[in-house]
C-alpha cells in the first residue's frame, strides 16, 4: 500500500509535501464544491441559494417542493429498471459471447471479434439519428426497452470477459468435462465465479454510466412512464419561471442520493473489485 | 457501460492461449457452439451499431422527407451545404479545442489524485470521497449547479474573485470563456471517475519497488517517472480512449448550460448533430454530420491502434 | 352556392349524428397538452377537463401531459409518422408553419358550422390572431397565450432619487433612469444595473419587443421572409447593444433567461424584462415593492406574444372534429378563459374573459395583471416562419455576435438575413 508518491525518502522534504498537502485539499474543496453547494441550499430558503450565511436556518420544505412538483418516484422506478434491465442483458450476452471468443475457434471468429471491437470507439449515442429511426420502425420509442435496448451487447463487457475466460486454466475444463458438465454448466460452474470481480467492476462502470445517462434517454422518451430520473429532472428545472436553485439542489440531492450513499459505503471494496478486475 | 479497452495484457494474468478449445468441441461442433454463444450479442450490436454507422452514410445521400414528400436522392447536395455551414466548422473546431483542453488535463489531474489518496496525506478517506463525488451525481444535475458558480458577482466563482478586487464577469456569456467554462467542468466529472482506475492500477504496484527504490535513495520524481508511470501504462491507455469517447459524447452540460451560445461559442459537434435531426428534423443533413463524427472516431481509432501496436511491439 | 350548400348539409348531418349518437357512444378526443406531469397545471387542466364532460356528456377527452413544448411538438411529429395521433393539442404558436408543412392540421374555419363559431373565433384579441393566421386561414386557437412586460424595484427607484410610482415610458426615459439606477463601488465594479434583458436560449423573443417598440415587423405574413436587414432592425438592436457596451447600464455579454429573475431578486438588476409567466414567481420571491407595466415606446409601444395555441389534427373522424371544436369553444369561453387566466398567469384569449365578474375581481385586487391586458393593443405577432427554428436560430446567433461584440449590429443582421434568405428561398 505505500504509494510511491508519499515516499517520504524523496528529496522534497517537509514543506514540499505540507504544500502537496495543501494543493491536495484545495483539489478536494473545489472537486466536492458542487456537492457540498447542494447540500446547503436544499437545506436552505430560497432567499439563502446566494448567500452562504452560517446562521441561516435550516429547512425541509425544499425536498417537500421538489417532491410534490414532478413525480420522482416514477423517475426513480423508471431508472431503476432500465439501469437492472442493461446490466442483466449485458452481463448475459457479454458472458456467451465472451465464452464464444475465449474457447472456440469458430470460423469468422477474428473478423466478428474486430466487429465488436468497433463500439468501442462508436458508440449507440453517437448514433441518436439512425437509432431513433430504427426504434420508430420498431414501434419503440418512448419505452424504456427503447431506451435500453442499443446498450444492451457491449463490446466493452464482452472484451473484459473474453481476457479473464483466456486466463482460465485448461485443467479446470478437462476436470469439469469428466464429471459430465453440460457446456452451459461449465460456463457457470467455473468460468462465471472466477470472472466475479470482473462482473462487479463492469457492472458498477454500467450502473453509473447508464443512471447518469441523458442524451438518449431525452431523444426517445416523452412521457412521465418512461422518462429516467436525468431527463426528469432536465424537464423539472427548465421552466419559464427560471431557476430556483433550492428545489433543484433538493431534488438532486433525492435522486442521486440512493447512489452516493452505496458509493460512500462500499468505496473500499469498488476499488479492490476494479483492482482484481484488472481494469486498470 | 463507458465503452473502451481495456489494456491487452495485464502482468500477473496467465498467458492468453489463443486457439485452443476443448477437445470435445473440435472440429463442426465448435463453430456451431461458438456462433449459437455469439448471435444474441452479435444482432444487438449489428442492429444498433453497424446498421446505423451504414444507414447514416446512404442517408447522407438523400433529402429528409417532409409531409407528404419523400426522400429524394439528392448526390453530394448534404456534403456541399455542410461544407458552407459555417456552424458546422465552428463546432469541428470548438470540438477539437474541447478535446485538446479537456483530455490531457482530466487524465494528469486523474493520476495526481490517485497518487495523493494512495499515499499517506492527512484525512486520505475524506479526501478520496471528494474526489469521488462528481462520478455519483448526474452531470445534468451539476450542470445546474455550476451554472450558479458561474453566474455573474452573486455566483460562487465570482464571490470568490470579488474577496481579491475583481468585478464581476459573466462566464458563461462571454465567448472567450465560455468554452473555457464547460471545459472545467467536463475535467472535473472525469478526473474523478479516472482517478479509480488509476487507484486501482497503483494499489497492485508491489510495495517492495518502493522499499528498494528508498534504500537506492532515488527521488520520488525519478521513480515516478521511471517505475510508477511506465507500470500505469495500460490504465493511462485505457483512460484516453474512454476521455477521447467523452469528448465527442459529452454534451449534457451543453444542453443545460449554454445551448450552444454566444453565438455558437460552445456548439460541439454531438449537440449540432442534436439540434438538426431534434430541433430543426433535418434527419439527412444531421446523418451527414454524424459521417464527420463517425469518421474521426474510426480515424482516431486507427491511430491508437497503430501506437498501441507499436508499443506492444517494442517491449 | 351549390356547393357550399351540399357542404352546410353535410356538416349538419355530422352534427347531427353527433347529438343522435351521444345516446350510443361516445366520441373521443385525445388531447395532447405541453406540461410536465405533477405540477399545479396539471390539476388545473384535469379540472377544467372534468368540468367539460360533465357539460358534454356525449364527448370524453384523455389528456395526455406530453413534458415541455419541443417535446409534445416531438410527440406529435412522431405520431404523425405512424402511430396513435392526437387529435387536439395544445403546441406553441410559432410551429403553425411547421405543422402546416407536416400537412397534420385542418383550418379551424373547415370545422365552423354556425354564426355562434364565427363570432367565438372572432372573439379572440387580434394581436394573439396574429400568429394563427396565414395564407387567409385560421390554423390555431389561441390558450395558453404570454407576453412580455416590464418589471421594476421601488426600492432601487427610491435610492436613485426616482418617483418609485412611475417606470419608464420611453427609450430615452429608460437609458436615463437606467444610469440613475446604475451603481458602482470605489473601485468601479457594478453593484446594481440599470436594465436587464436576457439573451440567452431565444433572445429573439425580447429583441422583437425592441423591433415591434421600433414600428419594423421581422417576417411577412406568409412566413417566408424576413427583414432582418431593415435599418429599423439594426437600429434596434444598435440600442440594446449600447446600452451594456456604452451606456454601460445593462450587464454585457449574454445574460441568462433562467438567471434573470433571481438577478432581480438579488438586486442586481432594478428593471428586467421577462415573460408575464413570471408574474407568481415574482410576487412569491421579491422581497421589496415591485411594480409591473408596459414596456417603454419609442416609435410606438410594443411587444411580441408567446405561448401555445390549439390546433386540430387531420388524421381524426369528422365526429372528432367537431367534437374538437366544441372542446376548443368551451375551454376559451370566457369564464374558463377568465378562470385559467387566474390560476396560471397566462393572459386570458379575448376581451369578454376580462369582462367576467371572476376577472374584474381579479385584477382590482392585483392590478399588474391587467397590465399584459392592457398592452395587448400594441402587440405583434411573435416570430415565425417555415422552418421556423433555423430561421430563428440565424437570428439569435446574430443577435449575440453583435452583444457580445463579434460583429457590429449591421454586419450581424446582415449575415443572419443571408441565412434566413438561404433557408426560406424554397418557400416561395
Amino acid at each position: 500500500m505505500s504509494g510511491a508518491a508519499a515516499n517520504p525518502l524523496g528529496g522534497s522534504g517537509r514543506l514540499g509535501l505540507l504544500l502537496e498537502s495543501a494543493g491536495a485539499w484545495l483539489l478536494g474543496l473545489i472537486w466536492a464544491a458542487p456537492l457540498l453547494y447542494a447540500i446547503w441550499t436544499a437545506f436552505h430558503g430560497a432567499e439563502f441559494a446566494a448567500r452562504l450565511q452560517l446562521a441561516a436556518p435550516l429547512t425541509l420544505e425544499n425536498f417537500v417542493k421538489a417532491w410534490d412538483a414532478a413525480p420522482f418516484a416514477r423517475y426513480f422506478l423508471n431508472s431503476f429498471i432500465l439501469v437492472t434491465s442493461i446490466l442483466a442483458a449485458q452481463l448475459v450476452l457479454s458472458t456467451l459471447a465472451a465464452f464464444a471468443f475465449a474457447r472456440f475457434a469458430f470460423v469468422g471468429r477474428d473478423v466478428m471479434f474486430a466487429l465488436v471491437l468497433v463500439q468501442l470507439m462508436i458508440m449507440p449515442d453517437i448514433l441518436i439519428v439512425e437509432n431513433y429511426r430504427t426504434m420508430r420502425a420498431l414501434a419503440l420509442p418512448d419505452t424504456i426497452l427503447g431506451i435500453g435496448l442499443p446498450y444492451m451487447a457491449s463490446a466493452f463487457g464482452i472484451f473484459l470477459l473474453r481476457q479473464t475466460f483466456k486466463g482460465v486454466p485448461r485443467e479446470l475444463d478437462e476436470a469439469a468435462r469428466v464429471e459430465g458438465c453440460t457446456l452451459l454448466g461449465l460456463l457457470w460452474k467455473v468460468y462465471v465465479p472466477l470472472a466475479k470481480p470482473v462482473y462487479i467492476a463492469f457492472g458498477l462502470v454500467s450502473v453509473s454510466f447508464h443512471w447518469n445517462n441523458f442524451l438518449w434517454p431525452l431523444i426517445i422518451t416523452n412521457s412521465v412512464t418512461t422518462r429516467p430520473v436525468t431527463v426528469g429532472l432536465s424537464v423539472f428545472a427548465s421552466t419559464d419561471q427560471g431557476i430556483d436553485w433550492s428545489i433543484i439542489t433538493a431534488a438532486t440531492l433525492m435522486t442521486s442520493g440512493p447512489l452516493l450513499i452505496a458509493f460512500l459505503l462500499f468505496q473500499r471494496q469498488f476499488v479492490q473489485s476494479f483492482m482484481r478486475a484488472g481494469i486498470r | 457501460m463507458s465503452g473502451a479497452a481495456a489494456p491487452a495484457t495485464t502482468p500477473g494474468s496467465a498467458p492468453p492461449r489463443a486457439g485452443r478449445v476443448p477437445a470435445r468441441t473440435r472440429g463442426g461442433t465448435a463453430h456451431i457452439y461458438g456462433w449459437l454463444l455469439l448471435l444474441p450479442a452479435a444482432v444487438l450490436l449489428g442492429a444498433f451499431t453497424h446498421f446505423p454507422a451504414v444507414a447514416t452514410f446512404v442517408e447522407s445521400f438523400y433529402s429528409t422527407a417532409k409531409g407528404g414528400r419523400p426522400a429524394r436522392a439528392v448526390g453530394l447536395d448534404n456534403y456541399r451545404t455542410m461544407l458552407e455551414d459555417p456552424i458546422f466548422w465552428k463546432s469541428l473546431e470548438n470540438n477539437a479545442l474541447y478535446a485538446l483542453g479537456t483530455i490531457p488535463a482530466s487524465i494528469a489531474l486523474a493520476l495526481l489524485m490517485a497518487l495523493w489518496v494512495n499515499g499517506k496525506i492527512r484525512g486520505r478517506g475524506l479526501l478520496r470521497l471528494a474526489y469521488f463525488t462528481p462520478t455519483v451525481l448526474p452531470m445534468i444535475a451539476v450542470a445546474n449547479i455550476w451554472l450558479f458558480f458561474y453566474t455573474p458577482d452573486y455566483g460562487l466563482v465570482d464571490q470568490i474573485t470579488k474577496l481579491f478586487g475583481a468585478g464581476a464577469h459573466n462566464w458563461l456569456g462571454t465567448r472567450g470563456t465560455a468554452l473555457v467554462c464547460l471545459m472545467f467542468v467536463t475535467i472535473w466529472k472525469e478526473a474523478g471517475f479516472f482517478m479509480i482506475f488509476y487507484l486501482a492500477a497503483l494499489q497492485q504496484i508491489p510495495p517492495v519497488l518502493a522499499e528498494a527504490a528508498a534504500i537506492e535513495g532515488s527521488g520520488r520524481w525519478y521513480f515516478f517517472r521511471r517505475v510508477t508511470f511506465p507500470l500505469l501504462m495500460p490504465t493511462t491507455l485505457f483512460v484516453l480512449v474512454n476521455a477521447i469517447i467523452n469528448a465527442f459524447r459529452m454534451v449534457d452540460h451543453v444542453v443545460v448550460m449554454t445551448r450552444g451560445g454566444p453565438d455558437n461559442a460552445t456548439m460541439l459537434l454531438l449537440f449540432y448533430i442534436y439540434e438538426v435531426a431534434f430541433k430543426f428534423w433535418d434527419t439527412a443533413y444531421g446523418a451527414t454530420l454524424t459521417m464527420v463524427l463517425l469518421l474521426i472516431l474510426a480515424g482516431l481509432a486507427l491511430g491508437q491502434f497503430l501506437y498501441f501496436d507499436r508499443r506492444v511491439h517494442y517491449r | 352556392m351549390n356547393l357550399s350548400l351540399k357542404r352546410m348539409l353535410g356538416l349538419a348531418m355530422i352534427a347531427g349524428g353527433l347529438s343522435a349518437g351521444a345516446a350510443q357512444a361516445q366520441t373521443t378526443l385525445q388531447f395532447y397538452f405541453p406540461v410536465a406531469v405533477g405540477g399545479p397545471i396539471t390539476k388545473i387542466v384535469d379540472g377544467m377537463v372534468a368540468d367539460f364532460e360533465k357539460a358534454h356528456p356525449a364527448i370524453k377527452v384523455k389528456s395526455i401531459y406530453a413534458g415541455s413544448y419541443s417535446d409534445t411538438l416531438t410527440k406529435v411529429l412522431t405520431a404523425i409518422k405512424g402511430g396513435d395521433v392526437p387529435q387536439v393539442s395544445v403546441i406553441l404558436s410559432t410551429d403553425m408553419y411547421t405543422l402546416i408543412d407536416e400537412d397534420a392540421i385542418v383550418p379551424i374555419e373547415s370545422l365552423l358550422k354556425t354564426d355562434d363559431d364565427k363570432k367565438w373565433l372572432a372573439g379572440f384579441y387580434p394581436g394573439f390572431m396574429e400568429n394563427s393566421r396565414t395564407g387567409g386561414k385560421t390554423w390555431g386557437v389561441p390558450f395558453q397565450r404570454s407576453t412580455i412586460v416590464m418589471y421594476w424595484n421601488k426600492d432601487a427607484f427610491k435610492e436613485a432619487g426616482l418617483d418609485p410610482e412611475k417606470p419608464p415610458q420611453t427609450w430615452a426615459e429608460l437609458v436615463s433612469m437606467g444610469q440613475k439606477l446604475t451603481k458602482r463601488d470605489d473601485k468601479g465594479n457594478v453593484t446594481q444595473w440599470g436594465i436587464q434583458i436576457p439573451s440567452s436560449g431565444f433572445p429573439y423573443w425580447l429583441f422583437q419587443a425592441l423591433t415591434t417598440q421600433n414600428d419594423v415587423r421581422l417576417m411577412n405574413e406568409a412566413g417566408t421572409k424576413t427583414n432582418y436587414d431593415d435599418p429599423k432592425v439594426v437600429e434596434a438592436l444598435q440600442f440594446w447593444v449600447d446600452l451594456s457596451r456604452k451606456l454601460k447600464i445593462h450587464p454585457p455579454g449574454i445574460v441568462d433567461w433562467g438567471t434573470t429573475p433571481k438577478d432581480f431578486f438579488e438586486r442586481k438588476v432594478a428593471i428586467m424584462w421577462t415573460t408575464t409567466g413570471n408574474l407568481t414567481n415574482v410576487r412569491a420571491n421579491a422581497k421589496f415593492p415591485f411594480g409591473v407595466a408596459m414596456m417603454p415606446a419609442n416609435k410606438r409601444r410594443g411587444s411580441p406574444t408567446g405561448g401555445g395555441n390549439f390546433y386540430v389534427f387531420k388524421k381524426s373522424t369528422p365526429e372528432q372534429q367537431a367534437a374538437s371544436l366544441v372542446f376548443m369553444k368551451w375551454m376559451t369561453s370566457p369564464e374558463q378563459a377568465a378562470k385559467w387566466g387566474i390560476a396560471t398567469g397566462y393572459v386570458a384569449v379575448s376581451p369578454a374573459a376580462f369582462e367576467t365578474e371572476a376577472m374584474k375581481a381579479y385584477v382590482k385586487d392585483f392590478p399588474p395583471a391587467a397590465v399584459a391586458r392592457d398592452q395587448l393593443q400594441y402587440a405583434w405577432a411573435e416570430l415565425s416562419t417555415h422552418e421556423n427554428q433555423r430561421v430563428t436560430k440565424a437570428l439569435n446567433d446574430g443577435l449575440q455576435a453583435a452583444l457580445t461584440g463579434a460583429k457590429t449590429p449591421a454586419a450581424a443582421m446582415k449575415d443572419a438575413q443571408a441565412e434566413a434568405e438561404r433557408i426560406l428561398k424554397p418557400y416561395r
